[in-house]
């Protein structure tokens, strides 16, 4: 075990791929000499050198475009989107290019390409640079979509991303980035929880709270505080957003029978609409309550100085759970 | 100056100095300047103006009053020489680091400071001062800026009288789709657009190289219209020849590409650490050659200014940068609904609806704070 902070598990789980399989390249803006913004990929430039770990110039269509074309020569590319607000240029490719040409060749073209976006709010930065836009993803069949709460996760789903033969989008919950916690890397992939399956971060028997990336924590903090009010509650984190985990989702819903989705994306067609429908259709007689959503209104990310309004808290999420009782 | 579409390539690589650093006034075959000791003794003012609007904005950042800070340190001269080249009908579109072109436009840069202390996303009207938004997006501007030449064209705003745009944007940009793009409508359509771009050498941490094997205003050549580089810490220079493309834009000869040859002389923003990347010689070189003591020395040499000016002006910047900080810590935080604010033009009622609910919300705080 060893004490890492989500950026450091991210970091070292990029250094085991790279070492495991010399066709891992890491490329992105600033991602050499300075190892990133956030220094997820410090380091890695000096030790595996210039042609592994790819300064990019400045353009986010050509790194996924060429990191597809990289792909299709054998090679498993892990592109760095340096902040959500610029995945947007690489949509095109990600859409129209990534996600489809596997299918068009009839399986014969792998993608195997991850797209590293830093994700969501809370550290005070201007537009562009806290967004969640995972919706536009999920939404786009032949993508996987994840999203990392924690540094053992952070760890072991970088490699669990890189090993995919499909195209995956993978989500770093950016305010996370210095959070600590241990992390054992000396476990092999087989003793790794799926990569495709949600987890009870938190057992609970009266409400069940859905989450993913930064908003685990706030459901955690959330239910320490339920507690105190007599309520046990239960938080899943679904790690994986496409493809979903429903059966583990539908476990605890039915056995709570009361549940609140939280992210920090707008309600209105947000990921959290998906949630609630699913659990709608296949959890109904089970159901003591609406499905709630907790996120941010569906305006564009405020300044910064508006920004603990915009984003869900211990507040609105307790907020949810007392009206989800009072049904 | 002609719309040759060959001018580009054919340029000398040299870059076009009408002020060396030593401040000697030097001569050039295709440019000059004619300026008054007034109009010399006001582009010094600029310079030590923005110059100290900007160090007080870094201190600001550094006391935690700012989220952020892009410096504008060692692009004074490439940004006030444009930016007085300016009519007052042109339109200037900024990325996020124009801080002395929006000086020239005549915006408070109270604005500026309210974008990255967090309380709006820019907030002033575009049309007031002909100066647009600040836009963080890299390159998207450009393609803003070739439109709107293109309505001028369509306006028939053309002649001594018309318009131009001018748009601002760095060397990393120009890796990007949306310039390059930008380009091409421009070349296209024969737009009054001038392209500056403002080469500091550096891309946050990636160095020119990363982003082009040639030097960037010869890229114009290969789009169809001329390309320039001019020494961006010379501000004799960079007015000289950003006047003359947007003459040009305005008499319907097209488009320029302007290459600034300048340095980035802080970090990135506040939030970079250019140590990681960079090295310190890089940064005393171009110290030398300095936007502000080059003018300096040319006003004192050629008795154009007296040290009772110099003093003036610096007691002035002083001035002018309690009031920036004294305003700057008086902006009041936004009201929590004005999240719902301006997000659409018409009435919508999903905004009416999350705001009430919203409103309703913090109003049960409120209550339970009286209650207790
Ligand atoms: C589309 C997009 N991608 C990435 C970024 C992050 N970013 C902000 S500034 C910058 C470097 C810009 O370099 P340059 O164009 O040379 O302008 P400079 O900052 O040097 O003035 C990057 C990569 C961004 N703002 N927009
Ligand atoms: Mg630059």
């Amino acid at each position: 075990m060893t004490t890492l902070t989500l950026a450091k598990a991210l970091n070292e789980g990029m250094r085991k791929a790279m070492e495991d399989d010399s066709k891992v390249l890491v490329m992105g803006e600033d991602v050499g000499k300075l190892g990133g913004v956030f220094r997820v990929t410090d380091g890695l430039q000096k030790d595996f050198g210039e042609d592994r770990v790819i300064d990019t110039p400045l353009a986010e269509s050509g790194i996924i475009g060429t990191a597809i074309g990289l792909a299709l020569r054998g090679y498993r590319p892990v592109c760095e989107i340096q902040f959500d607000g610029f995945v947007f240029p690489a949509a095109d490719q990600i859409i129209t290019q990534l996600a489809k040409m596997p299918l068009r060749s009839l399986g014969a073209i792998r993608l195997p390409v991850v797209v590293r976006i830093p994700c969501g709010g809370g550290i005070g930065a201007v537009e562009h640079h806290s967004e969640s836009p995972e919706a536009y993803f999920t939404h786009t069949a032949g993508l996987r979509v994840v999203a990392c709460s924690n540094p053992a996760d952070a760890y072991t789903m970088i490699q669990q991303a890189i090993r995919c033969d499909d195209p995956v989008v993978f989500f770093e919950p950016k305010r996370r980035y210095w959070d600590k916690a241990e992390v054992d890397t000396s476990l092999g992939g087989g003793d790794w929880p799926a990569f495709d399956e949600a987890r009870v971060v938190r057992p609970g028997a009266d409400i069940t709270l859905l989450a993913y990336g930064p908003m685990v924590k706030t459901c955690l903090e959330a239910a320490t505080a339920a507690e105190e009010d007599g309520r046990s509650v239960e938080v899943v984190d679904l790690r994986s957003l496409n493809p979903l985990d429903m059966p583990a989702v539908a476990e605890s819903v039915r056995r709570t029978g009361r549940c609140v989705v939280v992210h920090e994306a707008p309600v209105f067609s947000g990921y959290g609409a998906e949630l609630a429908a699913r659990i709608t259709e296949e959890c109904f007689y089970s159901l003591e309550a609406p499905v709630l959503r907790v996120g941010g209104p569906s305006t564009p990310y405020p300044p910064s100085r508006l920004e603990e309004h915009y984003l869900p808290d211990l507040d609105r999420v307790l907020d949810a759970v007392d009206r989800s009782f009072a049904f | 100056m002609t719309a040759d579409a060959s001018r580009g390539a054919q340029a000398p690589p040299e870059l076009v100095q009408l002020l060396t650093p030593e401040g000697e006034r030097v001569e050039h075959p295709d440019y000059d300047i004619d300026l008054t000791p007034e109009e010399v003794r006001g582009l010094y003012r600029d310079l030590v103006m923005i110059r100290r609007v900007d160090l007080e904005a870094v201190a600001l950042q550094r006391q935690g009053e700012l989220g952020i800070w892009a410096s504008l340190l060692g692009q004074e001269a490439a940004q006030i020489g444009s930016g007085r080249a300016l009519t007052e009908a042109d339109m200037a579109f900024p990325t996020y680091r124009e801080h002395g072109v929006a000086w020239c436009r005549g915006v408070d840069p109270l604005n500026l400071l309210g974008l990255f202390r967090g309380v709006n996303h820019g907030g002033w009207d575009p049309a007031e001062h002909n100066f647009h938004l600040y836009t963080i997006v890299i390159g998207s501007q450009t393609l803003h800026a070739v439109g709107y030449a293109m309505g001028i064209q369509r306006d028939g705003a053309v002649g001594e009288d018309g318009a131009a745009t001018i748009v601002y944007f760095g060397d990393g940009a120009t890796s990007q789709g949306d310039v390059n793009e930008s380009f091409i409508w421009a070349s296209v359509f024969n737009a009054p657009v001038v392209f500056f771009c403002q080469n500091n050498q550096w891309a946050i941490s990636e160095p020119l190289e990363k982003q082009s094997r040639i030097p960037l205003y010869r890229r114009a050549s290969g789009f169809g219209f001329p390309g320039i580089r001019v020494d961006g810490n010379d501000v004799f220079a960079c007015l000289a020849v950003t006047r003359q493309a947007l003459k040009n834009a305005r008499e319907g000869q097209g488009p320029t590409l302007i290459e600034a040859f300048t340095y980035r002389m802080g970090a990135h923003t506040t939030s970079d650490d250019p140590t990681r990347y960079r090295v310190q010689d890089e940064l005393e070189a171009w110290k030398l050659k300095d936007p502000i003591e080059r003018v300096r020395a040319y006003l004192f040499k050629n008795q154009l200014a007296d040290q009772a000016f110099f003093d003036k002006i610096d007691a002035e910047a002083d001035e002018l940068g309690r009031d920036v900080r004294r305003r700057c810590l008086e902006m009041p935080d936004p009201e929590p609904l004005e999240i719902f604010d301006h997000v659409y033009t018409e009435p919508h009622r999903l905004m009416d609806e999350e705001r009430a609910r919203f409103a309703a919300y913090l109003a049960g705080f409120e209550s339970e704070e009286s209650s207790r």
